[in-house]
């Protein structure tokens, strides 16, 4: 019962598969990779049109007031509302904009960000894209994102959108760097870059209750933190959102969409969310395993999710939290903090796994990375240093 | 596919058309080193080359912004260059055995054994890499420093 739970969306492909018996090959491993790719793009877009009706709830509840609440029960038909409205927009597209540019841009943002969904496992026996280098490969995606983030900003031949496109890059060039290199110490660690085998590291329970994930080491949950605030970075959320300030440069390298292309914009934006918030659980949160051994008969790919949700919510909850930030503090911030921190996430597990993976190894690598974080703080001083203030008029 | 997006980057008359076309050929230079069977390099190729290199040369293309209207004359010399430059690689690659031989069986290529090579086979070129990347650093820090001092 458990296990049929559990695998029932394996045994339901597997049933489907043998309907094509008789095809030739290739047209049977076609046939399994689309049937992965509309189970996938079904559960996210879901996921999507949820998300986008929830974050304005929550955002509404913290801001004391009640989110949208028209369309249907609580609101929840809100994004068929906003679907609706998106697709009967005119399309405009500025007279002297790139046309082939502005045209392509949406579309390689939502591509590579529905790509990088592609080799996160969901549950077990439940990757969509099993590739060796899975992690290497989600990078490899994440960075063509940038490009076609300079191609809205271009194609839209505005200054405010290449000021808002050459700010988003640059934030999310410097921030690439602390989310590449906090994947390494977990990468260290397992000695395999396969998402799957990452996940099957985490699978164990010490004294039965408290499970093996990496977020329970100090290098861990250091490394998630880090990874978790570049995650924020790398999807332009607040309260890094200078790209898509829209008190600021009125909405960036997006200015000049509309209606669907816009829509396209978000949910790439979203999706994006989606995809760091899965390789996070994935690689520190312990993947679809269960927290307790005792609640292992619930499904994996039910324990997946409710992560994912947790993380989701703690961004929504940054949004709605914070102020946004300047540009130049978010470039210090990555380059003066995040980077040095994340090379001690670096050095930390290589002292954890000589020190005997064990209690010294769990201390030995708190220390360094308190050690670290504290020098860091105490010296280097990133506030903006103002001349002596005269007054003119005053006295 | 590689061959369109190359020709295309030579010739289209917009410099960002030409650039963007350039990052489509490195994509398919990574399919080509995925059908070969070498999978880490294809991914670090996207991701360096399409990731880095061709935001740098859009970077480059966007602060030096020449007037696009002068249009060239044909440059002849070019032309030399690349047809001697065909030249020597037709010939190079007339000089390898062949398809005929069958291909030696190597064993599949991991991660893991390009790590344990780079480690321990390959571990001066690596470190030399590490100290030519540090030198571009340190050099961007010393450019961006001087025009800080010079306008203060």
């Amino acid at each position: 019962m458990n296990d049929f739970l559990d695998q029932i969306f394996v045994r339901a492909k597997q049933m489907l598969l043998p309907l094509l018996t008789g095809a030739p090959d290739w047209v049977i491993q076609l046939a399994s990779s689309l049937i992965n790719i509309f189970a996938l793009l079904g559960v996210f877009l879901t996921l999507f049109a949820l998300i986008s009706v929830l974050e304005r709830k929550i955002l509404g509840r913290m801001q004391n007031r009640y989110g949208p609440n028209r369309v249907g029960p609580f609101g929840l038909f809100q994004p068929v509302a906003d679907g609706i409205k998106m697709l009967i927009k005119e399309d405009i597209v500025p007279v002297r904009a790139d046309k082939v540019v502005h045209f392509l841009a949406p579309i390689m943002i939502a591509a590579t960000a529905i790509l990088a969904l592609g080799v996160i496992p969901y549950g077990r026996n439940m990757t969509p894209f099993a590739i060796d280098g899975g992690i290497l490969f989600f990078f490899a995606v994440g960075s063509t994102t940038e490009l076609a983030v300079f191609m809205a900003g271009w194609g839209s031949n505005n200054k405010f959108s290449m000021l808002g496109a050459m700010r988003a890059i640059a934030q999310m060039i410097s921030y690439e760097l602390p989310l590449i290199i906090t994947t390494f110490p977990v990468v260290m660690v397992v000695g395999a870059l396969s998402p799957d085998a990452i996940v099957a590291a985490q699978g164990g329970y010490a004294l039965g209750v408290m499970p093996h994930w990496f977020v329970t080491t100090p290098w861990g949950a250091a490394a998630f933190i880090l990874f978790f605030v570049s995650g924020l970075v790398e999807s332009n959320r607040t309260p890094f959102d200078v790209p898509e300030g829209e008190s600021e440069i009125v909405a960036g390298h997006m200015t000049e969409y509309s209606g669907f292309k816009y829509a396209t914009f978000f949910m790439a934006e979203y999706f994006g969310m989606f995809a760091i918030s899965g390789l996070a659980v994935t690689l520190f949160l312990g993947g679809w395993h269960a927290p307790i051994a005792g609640l292992q008969f619930i499904p994996s790919y039910v324990w997946f999710f409710a992560k994912l949700s947790a993380l989701l919510f703690v961004y929504i909850w940054f949004r709605g939290t914070l102020p946004r930030t300047r540009v130049d503090q978010i470039m210090n911030f990555a380059w003066k903090f995040m980077l040095p921190m994340a090379f001690t996430c670096l050095v930390s597990p290589a002292v954890w796994h000589y020190q005997g993976r064990g209690l010294a190894g769990w201390l030995w690598s708190l220390g360094v990375i308190v050690v670290v974080y504290v020098a860091l703080t105490r010296l280097i001083d990133t506030r903006k240093k103002f001349a002596t203030r005269t007054y003119r008029f005053a006295d | 596919m590689i061959l369109a997006a190359a020709l295309a980057a030579a010739s289209l008359p917009t410099l960002i058309h030409a650039a963007l076309s350039f990052a489509v050929a490195f994509v398919g230079i990574a399919a080509f080193f995925f059908l070969l069977g070498a999978e880490f390099v294809g991914l670090v190729q996207v991701f360096v080359y399409v990731g880095a290199v061709a935001v740098l040369i859009v970077f480059t293309i966007l602060l030096t912004r020449r007037d696009a209207a002068t249009p060239e004359k044909f440059n002849w010399g070019g032309v030399v260059i690349a047809i001697a430059v065909f030249n020597g690689l037709v010939w190079a690659i007339f000089l390898t055995p062949g398809l005929s031989i069958a291909p030696p069986q190597i064993e599949a290529l991991t991660v893991k054994r390009i790590g344990e090579v780079l480690m321990t086979d390959y571990v001066w070129p690596l470190q030399c890499v590490g100290l030519v990347l540090t030198a571009a650093l340190i050099g961007a820090l010393i450019l961006v420093m001087e025009e800080k001092n010079s306008k203060s």
